[in-house]
């Protein structure tokens, strides 16, 4: 697998940050994930891509360790992950049921670096650290704000600076953006893949948008319907830094993303 | 300006109905030593606050409400978020609840009495127990309302249970909460008054129905308007309080439904 042009040194130097190993999952009767190994470079943007209901956010809950696998295993640094590893933190898709409505944004922010996985990380982040976080994400006007006075967008910002003031090493990103207007979408993908460089991130990234996952990725995981196996895994050999206009128009980007419709919705309905 | 109106009018009423109040008694439409004047009855009023009857009764009558409706406070909440997290201690108290709560509270008052006897304790007691539902259900409802994602946001920042619940289960089913809590003190200045007059020597209750006892009829209904105005503030005091404490509650609210 070939990396993009920014890929970082330290990329292949150590074993896989995330290891997902024969991992399988049924809630009761039903199978929803069937057999799935794959694993996550330190440092490297990896997507889950597939159908609606395919059981992407079941994978994604198991890497973060809210749900348990019925067989198989997942480990982050190596250690079997039981429950949510520091270290790891997780956006969900739901921004408005995540952003806690009592507290404002800034207190929002605040929680994640009071939390215990950030007190686990070295000295918690000050409060002038969390306002840092939200300049970061273009949200320092708006500190004493509720959550609830925001739009869409600026509320998914606030859901992910108070991540990333926990001091992760990977990020979990539950279809972040896809409850969100396609220039708002647009402009939040641009700032996750520069907050991905700056912070030398690890990101695993659900999506059911062919083109977003393109777009942000060094590698898409490409999952059937339910119950879920891996259908392939494409490395996306598309260089950085990367253009909401010139990349999506060029070429690598537009057969790539012809391959992976075929993939994902079905030879017969591609034509 | 047109609430402001409104209020003038809503008090429009009230002034009106004192003044044929008084008007009954000066142009002797109504004749009776049990109906006395407003302005007979003011005076009472003004004279029992001058000379502390009413700090003193009233005092004694806030002490026994504020233990027992803190002792229910305190329990239900406890229990409440137990019961809303737990499904295992809903499943074994639920019945028991079902069971106990539309019990009428003067129902259970002489049960009281024959283990507590007549005094302070008792009364503590039938304000808790009363003021105890309430509390209760609406926290159990506030609980099992939190969003899972909330909870499960909680946990990828590596909250224990117990954090979880301080730091998140509380906070977002306070207004929950303090709705009981509201119900709950109106029905504890009742229970309040009303044990004062089946029992014991002190106390608003235990006031207006001696002053009847003894023809005292002005100090009676005066006792009366004083428990009104008690009971007016202690409501007020409260959504004073439970405003503040959500005010990000209401537009939360407006954006989210």
């Amino acid at each position: 697998m070939t990396l993009g042009v920014e890929a970082r040194p330290s990329a292949a130097q150590d074993g896989p940050e995330i290891a997902v190993d024969g991992v399988a999952k049924a809630f009761g009767d039903f199978t929803a994930i069937q057999e799935i190994a794959f694993e996550v470079p330190r440092g490297r943007f990896v997507t889950l891509l597939g159908p609606s209901g395919c059981g992407k956010s079941t994978i994604l809950r198991m890497l973060a360790g809210l749900i348990a696998p019925t067989r198989g295993t997942v480990s982050f640094k190596g250690d079997r992950v039981a429950e949510p590893p520091s270290g790891m933190v997780y956006v969900f898709q739901q921004y408005t049921k995540s952003l806690f409505p009592w507290l404002t944004v800034l207190g929002n922010v605040e929680f994640g670096a009071s939390s215990p996985h950030a007190a686990r990380r070295g000295q918690p982040a000050t409060r002038q650290e969390c306002m840092e976080t939200l300049r970061l994400v273009g949200l320092d006007a708006h500190a004493k704000s509720y959550p609830w006075q925001l739009s869409g967008g600026m509320q998914q910002r606030v859901a992910i600076a108070r991540a990333l003031v926990a001091r992760p090493e990977v990020l979990l990103m539950d279809e972040p953006f896809s409850a969100l207007d396609a220039l708002t979408r647009e402009s939040l993908q641009d700032l996750i893949l520069r907050l991905w460089t700056e912070l030398r991130l690890t990101v695993v990234f659900v999506t059911h948008d062919i083109a977003e996952a393109i777009y942000l990725s060094d590698e898409i995981v490409v999952l059937s319907h339910a119950p879920s196996r891996i259908l392939e895994r494409v490395a996306v050999e598309i260089p950085r830094p990367r253009e909401q206009l010139a990349t999506r128009e060029s070429a690598p980007f537009l057969s790539l993303r012809r391959s992976l419709y075929k993939m994902v919705v079905g030879r017969e309905d591609a034509q | 300006m047109k609430n402001f109106s409104e209020r003038v009018s809503g008090f429009a009423v009230l002034v009106g109905l004192l003044l044929i109040w008084e008007l009954s008694v000066q142009l002797k439409w109504v004749v009776t030593p049990t109906w006395p004047s407003v302005s007979t009855v003011l005076l009472a009023f003004w004279q029992s606050i001058v000379d502390g009857t009413y700090l003193k009764e009233f005092g004694s009558s806030l002490e026994r409400l504020a233990i027992g409706y803190l002792i229910a406070t305190a329990c239900a909440i406890g229990i409440g978020v137990a019961m809303g997290v737990w499904r295992r201690m809903y499943m074994l108290f639920e019945p028991l609840v079902e069971l106990l709560r539309p019990i009428p509270s003067p129902a259970y008052l002489p049960i009281a009495i024959l283990f507590l006897g007549i005094d302070n304790a008792m009364k503590v007691f039938m304000v808790a127990f009363a003021s105890f539902f309430p509390i209760l259900l609406n926290t159990v409802a506030g609980v099992r309302s939190v969003d899972p994602v909330l909870l499960d946001t909680g946990r990828t920042f590596g909250l224990n249970r117990a954090q979880i619940i301080w730091r998140i289960v509380l906070p977002a089913s306070a207004s929950y909460i303090l709705t009981g809590m509201r119900i709950s003190l109106a029905i504890a200045l009742i229970v309040t008054v009303i044990a004062e007059m089946v029992a014991g020597n002190s106390g608003i209750g235990f006031y207006i129905l001696s002053a009847q006892r003894s023809f005292q009829v002005p100090e009676m209904y005066a006792g009366v308007i004083a428990l009104a105005l008690l009971g007016f503030a202690l409501n007020k005091g409260f959504i004073a309080i439970e405003s503040r404490a959500l005010n990000w509650h209401e537009g939360w609210n407006a954006t989210s439904t």
